[in-house]
């Protein structure tokens, strides 16, 4: 090791489920390569850090730091600024910090509304005397009105998209990054990769949707199924881990670099799909897609509606 | 001073752009906040255009297309009839009011029909007010 | 990319001017980026008009030109001309600020909106490419599929017109259903001589390639260059050596049914489906031969002097690289089985009107003669019944319509046969619209005493000799039953079964009764969606043979305009797949209404530039964004929509 200079990396986990801490872990025995590389010097997940530690460093010292999870609170967004200081490349390790997650899904209720179903009607909740914390006493970190990226917050360099990053994707990532490259990833889509995409028929065309539950699967391409899968719009590099396993993508690497948004892209290409049907019969089958927002924006919202869901007044 | 609403239309070169052509010729007056882009056909016009113009502050977006049957290309406006019926889907659970979005089939032999439904949908769109997303702006 | 360009707004007297502040049109532009100059003009599509674009072009060293006035339906074609002379042509683009805003708005609003229109334009403009024509090379050629009278009228005029032609027939002999008939409505003369000499004149002609007893594999391409790959089949007779005399039949051991006599009449398993087939050979069925390995009878060979039989004949495959397609794989009637509800079933003395076609033909089954199968004696009691699974829901919905025609010909020629017989026709309607058709209609009612009786036949049923069958009269309201010795059904016309496999190899869609789809009712009959590929006859919709003549030689002139010139011209405003970033999902090739969007080997799209019309139907469905409008890009659709808000 000696006469190497050792890259000084972080990682930090703000609003999310903890998942991409250990997703690192599934890097096995590469984890010892990358520490062959690298010094953690931040990571209160794994070591014991505080924040004065970090407050303590120069600016710019850190040469990767990885964030993962959303801004949802005061406190994750001071740390994303402080670590943004600190380091030379920050990097969103994740879907959460990359576009806000199924978490992000929270921006279509106003935060009033979050309160009210965590803390008062959710079934779970047993709290009589409807407390609902707050900063009376103590400081809490305060719950911001929306949910934010990464990058709607900081300045970002980099990007590892999934939820977690699969390990395929971490140690091209991981590479690339430790060779200072902030550009790396795929640049197709999930069906350049799938096992499924060779029995896609000549003309894919849908009469009815499915769920995933609703239909014995035979094999051949989810979407040439009627079951939505966001293959066709989703950035390729998981190796299809999940079609491996027999459930449709739902989207989780985000957008193929070309594509502006994922959501939309896939709404276009679903709608185009429908098989022609008279007027009535097509409002049914579109009408029977529950929770479009869900579907085709499960990792976006917060991208998609960075305020919140917007209010008509009408 | 009143609302004037901003409004995006696509215009399908075969059937609606040239019945709004019509509507010109025979001098059909309808207002002016309808500012349209022509597109090939109506199975053209990606949802994406749709998104955009309200991100950029549009309060109401027009799509003309032939009539079902008479699409210059066979079936472009019936991809567009289901892209807009999934985007209103879209757009209601995003908080826009899904009548901000309209499709209609206009021939080109329809002048007057093209006139009428604009000024119809200009006035359904002032009575809606300004889109939520332009009043974030 | 257009660096300077240069924006003239035209008045058009008062047109534009009246209600539009042109000016201030003028000087707002000149404001946006890489807009070098402005101005106005009273009339821009006058001669001193479009001098002034030229010299502004020249003192202003524009690269590119908008021109605010009228619809680009009006003058685009105009402009660009004036622009042609220095630059490509798509550096020209027109901003509709008349028929769109000036005679439909009023006061401000219609200046600040037509600033707006000025302005999208400049920026569709700005990102617009220089295009070419794309010309695409053809393969002067023309592949038929169908030796049916429409196929052999569009061979022979394409082949006369000095084009080569390969003709596919899947039967022995060409001549299609036409061979079949006996006499012709409304003239009357015999089928068989006026089709004969066609039929000749297609075998020696030397521009056609004839093969029979052949099927088409498979198809790729498109128009102007399709390549296709034809199996012809061992018929274990050298069509060349074949003399056509007769001795391998007679020794044949093996008796099957004619299919050609529709079965009514016995072939041997070496046969000539009828004497005057082209060509003009034996064919030796390998279904119904004792067999030909092991050998296991060999007579025919023994006795043929020609030489020609040959058992060890091996099926062929013939590749063609064509130009062009025309499909003419005409009709065959409904199944009379799929009516039990009337008990049309299994009679003997319950014939098609095909059958009762071969009855009439002097080389038919019977010689001519009209006879009740069943006892081989003369029925003296006929009943036609029209409409036999047409115009019904439960069968097939459409009109058939040739068949209120031979039916009454039908009738006429009975009673040519059997002055004393009585025949009674049940129909609908009569629907006699061709030329001379309701005349013939007329006489078959008048001179011949037909029992015309309108309503449908509610049952039929056998009564000992005699076929019993109710129904009625709906102009008297009666009750009817006729004790008939024969009952003829006009059955329906329905496209042929394999239309919809050889749909699929030409990736072209056929309708609920087999006929393959035109690609516009009315403006578009003969064509398919798919650029090169053109129907004709009754592959198309059920028709009678001067409309099937019609159309076969309608589809030949299309063709022969293809064939006209050296490479087919097309706009270039098509869609471009980026194919290192396709990801091969298969939604473009889903959604093109043109089959122009191709699955490659590696299932990436390509657009195939002969096909695309260039709707953008697969552009807007791409979830990789990635398929390219030439000259109508997402990027400038989204800047147009970005600067009229
Ligand atoms: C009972 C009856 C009486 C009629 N009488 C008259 C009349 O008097 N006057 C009149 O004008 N019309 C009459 N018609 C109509 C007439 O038969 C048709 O108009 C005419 O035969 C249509 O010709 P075609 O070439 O389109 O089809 P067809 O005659 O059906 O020829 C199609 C040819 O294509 C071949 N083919 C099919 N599939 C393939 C394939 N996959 N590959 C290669 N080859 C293939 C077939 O073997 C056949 O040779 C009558 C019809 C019927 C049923
Ligand atoms: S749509 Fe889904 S299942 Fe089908 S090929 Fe693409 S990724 Fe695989
Ligand atoms: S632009 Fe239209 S015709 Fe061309 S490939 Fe796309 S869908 Fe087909
Ligand atoms: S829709 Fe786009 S990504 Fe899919 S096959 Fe076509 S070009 Fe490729
Ligand atoms: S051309 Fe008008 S809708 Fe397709």
């Amino acid at each position: 090791m000696e006469g190497k200079e050792m890259k000084k990396i972080a990682m930090y986990w703000g609003a999310g489920c903890g998942g991409c801490d250990v997703s690192l872990l599934s890097l096995h025995e590469k984890i010892l390569d990358l520490l062959e590389e690298a010094e953690i010097v931040f990571w209160p997940c794994a070591m014991d850090f505080k924040y004065e530690d970090l407050e303590k460093m120069k600016d710019g010292s850190i040469d990767i730091a990885f964030y993962n999870g959303a801004i949802r609170t005061e406190e994750n967004e001071e740390i994303a600024k402080l670590l943004r200081k600190k380091s030379k490349i920050l990097v969103a390790y994740g879907s959460c910090a990359t576009e806000g997650c199924v978490i992000g899904l929270a921006n279509l209720y106003s935060r009033e509304e979050i309160f009210d179903t965590v803390y008062l009607k959710n079934e779970t909740t047993k709290n009589e005397d409807g407390i609902i914390p707050s900063s009376n006493d103590l400081h809490l970190p305060e719950f911001l009105p929306h949910l934010k990226t990464l990058e709607q917050v900081v300045k970002v360099d980099a990007f590892i998209p999934g939820c977690p990053p699969p390990k395929p994707v971490l140690e091209n990532a991981l590479e690339a990054l430790l060779q200072g490259k902030t550009e790396f990833g795929k640049s197709v889509a999930l069906c350049d990769e799938c096992p499924r995409k060779d029995s896609k028929p000549e003309k894919i065309e849908i009469n009815k949707f499915y769920r995933w539950h609703e239909k014995e699967d035979n094999g051949d391409c989810f979407l040439a199924q009627g079951i939505i899968c966001m293959g066709p719009a989703t950035r390729a590099g998981c190796e299809a881990e999940c079609i491996s396993a027999n459930i449709p993508c739902t989207g989780c690497m985000g957008a193929v670099p070309k594509v502006r948004e994922q959501g939309i892209s896939m709404l276009s290409a679903l709608a185009s799909i429908l098989g022609d049907m008279d007027e009535e019969k097509e409002k049914e089958i579109i009408e029977s897609l529950q929770d479009v927002v869900g579907t085709f924006y499960k990792y976006a919202t917060a991208k998609l509606l960075p305020e919140g869901r917007l209010k008509d007044e009408s | 001073m009143s609302f004037e609403p901003k409004i995006v239309a696509f215009l399908c070169n075969w059937c609606a752009y040239a019945g709004a052509d019509l509507a010109g010729t025979s001098r059909l007056q309808y207002p002016a906040n309808i500012v349209p882009i022509r597109v090939m056909c109506s199975g053209r016009v990606d949802p994406e255009f749709i998104l955009e113009a309200f991100r950029k502050g549009a309060d109401g977006v027009f799509i003309g297309g032939c009539h079902p049957g008479d699409c210059h290309y066979v079936s472009g406006n019936y991809k567009a009839r289901k892209r807009v019926e999934m985007m209103k889907k879209l757009l209601k659970e995003m908080g826009i009011n899904p009548r901000r979005l309209r499709l209609e089939w206009v021939s080109a032999t329809e002048g007057q029909k093209f006139a009428d439904v604009v000024s119809q949908f200009v006035e359904e769109i002032k009575e809606l007010g300004p889109s939520p997303w332009r009043e974030k702006k | 990319m257009a660096r300077r360009i240069g924006v003239f707004v035209c008045h058009c007297g008062i047109n534009i001017a009246g209600t539009v502040d042109v000016e201030r049109v003028a000087r707002e532009l000149e404001k946006q980026p890489g807009v070098v100059f402005a101005t106005t003009y009273q009339y821009m599509c006058s001669d001193p008009g479009q001098n002034l674009i030229k010299q502004k072009i020249e003192e202003e060293n524009l690269d590119a030109v908008v021109v605010a006035a009228c619809s680009p339906a009006m003058h685009e074609e105009t402009f660009r001309g004036v622009c042609r002379e220095y630059f490509n042509e798509y550096r020209c683009e027109m901003a509709n600020i008349r028929e769109q805003c000036s005679w439909v708005h009023d006061g401000e609003e219609a200046t600040e909106k037509a600033i707006k229109i000025v302005k999208a334009t400049v920026e569709k403009l700005r990102d617009n490419e220089d295009l070419m024509p794309i010309l695409v090379p053809v393969e002067k050629k023309c592949l038929i599929i169908g030796g049916g009278i429409a196929g052999i009228q569009a061979a022979l005029d394409i082949a006369d017109a000095g084009y080569k032609v390969i003709l596919v027939e899947k039967e022995p002999s060409i001549g299609g259903r036409m061979a079949q008939l006996s006499e012709t409505f409304p003239t009357l003369d015999c089928s068989q001589c006026i089709l004969t000499p066609k039929m000749v004149a297609v075998a020696r002609h030397p521009n056609i390639k004839l093969l029979t007893y052949s099927e088409v594999l498979e198809i790729s391409g498109f128009v102007g260059n399709f390549h296709v790959k034809i199996l012809k089949k061992p018929r274990y007779v050298d069509e060349d050596a074949c003399t056509v005399c007769g001795d391998c039949e007679e020794v044949c051991p093996v008796i099957v049914a004619n299919e050609f006599e529709m079965e009514r009449k016995p072939r041997k398993a070496i046969y000539i489906p009828f004497p005057q087939a082209v060509p003009s050979t034996y064919t030796l069925d390998r279904e119904a031969c004792l067999g030909l390995a092991p050998l296991t009878c060999s007579q025919c060979k023994e006795v043929c002097e020609a030489n020609a039989i040959d058992y060890d004949m091996q099926p062929k495959i013939i590749e063609e690289d064509v130009g062009a397609i025309i499909v003419a794989t005409g009709y065959d009637l409904y199944d009379k089985n799929k009516l039990v509800e009337y008990g049309y079933g299994e009679d003997d003395d319950i014939i098609t009107s095909l059958e009762f076609e071969r009855m009439l033909s002097a080389s038919g089954p019977t010689g001519g003669k009209i006879i009740k199968p069943s006892t081989g004696k003369e029925p003296k009691k006929v009943v036609f019944i029209q409409c036999a699974g047409s115009r019904d829901k439960q069968h097939m919905p459409y009109c058939s319509s040739i068949c209120c025609m031979y039916t009454a010909k039908h009738a006429l020629l009975y009673k040519h046969h059997v002055p004393d017989g009585e025949a009674y026709i049940f129909y609908i309607d009569i629907r006699a619209t061709g030329k001379g058709y309701e005349e013939f209609i007329e006489r078959v009612m008048e001179e011949e005493r037909i029992n015309y009786i309108r309503g449908k036949v509610a049952k039929i049923y056998r009564d000992g000799d005699k076929i019993v069958v109710c129904g009625v009269d709906t102009l008297t309201g009666r009750k009817v039953e006729v004790q008939a010795d024969l009952v003829v059904l006009a059955m329906a016309i329905v496209g042929k079964e394999e239309a919809v496999k050889i749909a699929k190899k030409l990736k072209v869609a056929v309708d609920d009764g087999n006929f393959f789809k035109e690609s516009h009712p009315k403006l578009k009959p003969v064509e398919a969606l798919t650029r090169g590929i053109y129907f004709a006859g009754c592959a198309q919709a059920p028709k009678d043979i001067p409309s099937a003549v019609a159309q076969a030689s309608a589809a030949a002139s299309k063709v022969l305009s293809i064939f006209s010139k050296d490479k087919l011209e097309k706009d270039p405003l098509i869609a471009v797949v980026d194919e290192e970033h396709c990801s091969a999902c298969g939604i473009c090739v889903s959604v093109c209404p043109y089959g122009a969007m191709m699955k490659m080997e590696n299932g990436k799209a390509r657009c195939i530039e002969a096909l695309c019309e260039g709707c953008g139907t697969c552009a807007a469905a791409c979830p990789s964004s990635n398929i390219e409008m030439r000259n109508y890009k997402d990027e400038q659709i989204v800047k147009m929509v970005e600067v009229v808000i």
